[in-house]
């Protein structure tokens, strides 16, 4: 079947951190904007198909080990952000929806566009 | 509403509504037609902690009621119940934790009622085994008597005030305070006929020779009655063997399993099946992958050691397979291992599906019914049948009654 063009909001409505979920007939889709950028993926859990784009946004945690092996602690980074599944906590990477815990795991991705002054989702 | 994110970015969402929360699980149960299917959980529970108001009055000591009055008649646990640090949630990650009192409810039904229909409506469960929350640590308490206190005022309270009003959709297996055996007796003896009590729980976490002669009369008592024990596990970092553990994760995988582990082991190497033969035993929110380790270990040593074992007339894995064992949370990882698991348990008629609900780790039914290496009357079993054997629960609608005699389960 032929690729779409869903209209999803103008581009001004969105603010960095904003996420919206789209509904394109049966198919969920959560659309985060993040820097500047815009991501889509599966709104299905790849765990037990909860809502996995309608939980927390967070920093991915981090460990600091020194160069003598000991750990300096947990932190959040300050590159990788994470959006999580509110059902379990399944974690993905909000720019290219792999699985924190298993990164063969990846939720399915689509194509977003701006066009004119308009926010498109291709599904 | 807002979470609070790293760096104390703010997250915007929903106010919980569990419904919704829990709309894909409708729509994955109803694809699979489970509403056809008697679908029993035996694990959920409530926060019996937000209604300390309403429990502490039945408290039987007067002094003792004043104090809990005073002190834990808040919306919270107060100072009456052992506490535990923990990160359940993880920082908010699982949302509904700290979402919870952000749901709204509808006067006149009890509020656990309805936020109870809600997730069982979401998942296609029929009935539901109904515990507490906070009063999973009460096996900690330093007070003895307040022990016995608590757990009568809770029972008198979940009897009296909450099942009658569920529609017979929720049923309990009560508290039982295990630290005094002579009030342990008396709960049997006073809870044991009403309606929607199905047998009684031991809470796992606590010291507790499960063997000791002060105890047969109170599995004496649920046996001569029909009903069923069961063991809840949980999980406790001020525990010894865990005060090593850094990380939440470490004692809640290690936890759960740990308590049960050593109340099963004392169970069936005190010969309590051959003592016990008509008691149904559950083991509780331990997950099953503790079960094969058990069987195997307690074998191997039992065929050297057997003089320590005089009353066992058969090995540990039998008695093991004659008791019952809730799903969740289902370790699904390996599927090889969880079918070899399925096998040494005879899951076909001794495992019965659990969600463990609102908990962060719940399952949903589909786990069971999307098991590859499952046989179909094996599914129907798990998810329900087993249950309704035990519990004599009867189907809620034409074809669950259908697929129950299908499958060899007498309806209710």
């Amino acid at each position: 079947m032929a690729k779409r063009e869903h209209f999803v909001g103008k581009a001004d409505e969105f603010k960095d951190g904003d996420r919206r979920i789209v509904f394109v007939g049966d198919t969920e889709i959560g659309l985060f904007k993040n820097q500047g950028e815009f991501y889509a993926y599966s709104n299905t859990c790849l765990h037990q198909a909860g809502p996995a784009c309608e939980g927390m946004i967070i920093s991915k945690v981090e460990e600091k080990i020194l160069p003598d092996g000991t750990s300096a602690g947990l932190y959040f980074s300050d590159t990788v952000t994470h959006f999580v599944c509110p059902w379990h906590g399944y974690e993905y990477n909000l720019k290219t929806g792999v699985c924190a815990a298993d990164r063969r795991l990846r939720l399915r991705k689509y194509d977003v566009m701006q066009k004119d002054d308009g926010v498109y989702v291709i599904v | 509403m807002e979470m609070i994110s790293d760096r104390d970015r703010r997250i915007s969402v929903d106010e919980l509504n569990t419904s919704r929360l829990l709309a894909h699980a409708r729509k994955e149960t109803s694809r699979r037609g489970l509403d056809d299917v008697l679908v029993i959980d035996v694990d959920a529970h409530h926060y019996e902690n937000e209604h300390m108001r309403e429990i502490l009055p039945f408290i039987e000591n007067d002094v003792q009621r004043q104090l809990a009055l005073q002190s834990g008649g808040r919306t919270d646990r107060g100072g009456l119940l052992p506490g535990a640090v923990g990160y359940q949630d993880m920082g908010g990650r699982v949302t509904r934790f700290a979402l919870r009192g952000s749901e709204k409810t509808d006067p006149g039904k009890h509020r656990d009622i309805q936020l109870g229909q809600r997730w069982m409506d979401a998942m296609s469960v029929d009935y539901s085994c109904l515990f507490p929350t906070g009063m999973l640590t009460v096996g900690l308490h330093p007070q003895p008597d307040v022990e016995v206190d608590l757990c009568w005022a809770y029972n008198r309270w979940i009897t009296e005030k909450v099942l009658p009003e569920s529609d017979g959709r929720f049923f309990s297996m009560l508290n039982l305070p295990m630290s005094e055996p002579d009030a342990a007796l008396r709960t049997v003896e006073t809870f044991g006929h009403r309606k929607g009590v199905t047998g009684f729980m031991i809470t796992a976490v606590r010291h507790l020779p499960v063997h000791h002669n002060s105890l047969m009369k109170v599995y004496r008592a649920i046996e001569e009655r029909g009903l069923a024990l069961a063991f809840h596990s949980g999980v406790n970092w001020g525990e010894n063997v865990f005060k090593g553990c850094n990380r939440f994760i470490s004692v809640h995988a290690l936890g759960f399993s740990f308590y049960n582990i050593i109340h099963c082991t004392n169970w069936v190497v005190n010969g309590m099946g051959e003592r016990l033969p008509k008691l149904p035993v559950i083991w509780i929110e331990s997950g099953l992958a503790w079960v094969p380790f058990l069987m195997q270990r307690l074998d191997h040593e039992y065929m050297m050691r057997s003089s320590e074992c005089p009353l066992l007339r058969k090995k540990p894995s039998d008695y093991m397979r004659d008791m019952y064992y809730s799903s969740q949370p289902m370790e699904v990882q390996d599927m090889n291992l969880l079918e070899s698991t399925f096998r040494a348990i005879n899951a076909e008629t001794q495992l019965l599906w659990s969600s463990d609900y609102p908990h962060w780790d719940f399952d949903l039914p589909t786990v069971v019914w999307d098991l590859p290496f499952l046989s179909e009357k094996a599914k129907h079993n798990i998810v329900g049948g087993n249950a309704a054997r035990l519990f004599k629960l009867p189907p809620r609608n034409e074809k669950q009654q259908a697929n129950l005699k299908r499958f060899g389960n007498p309806p209710g």
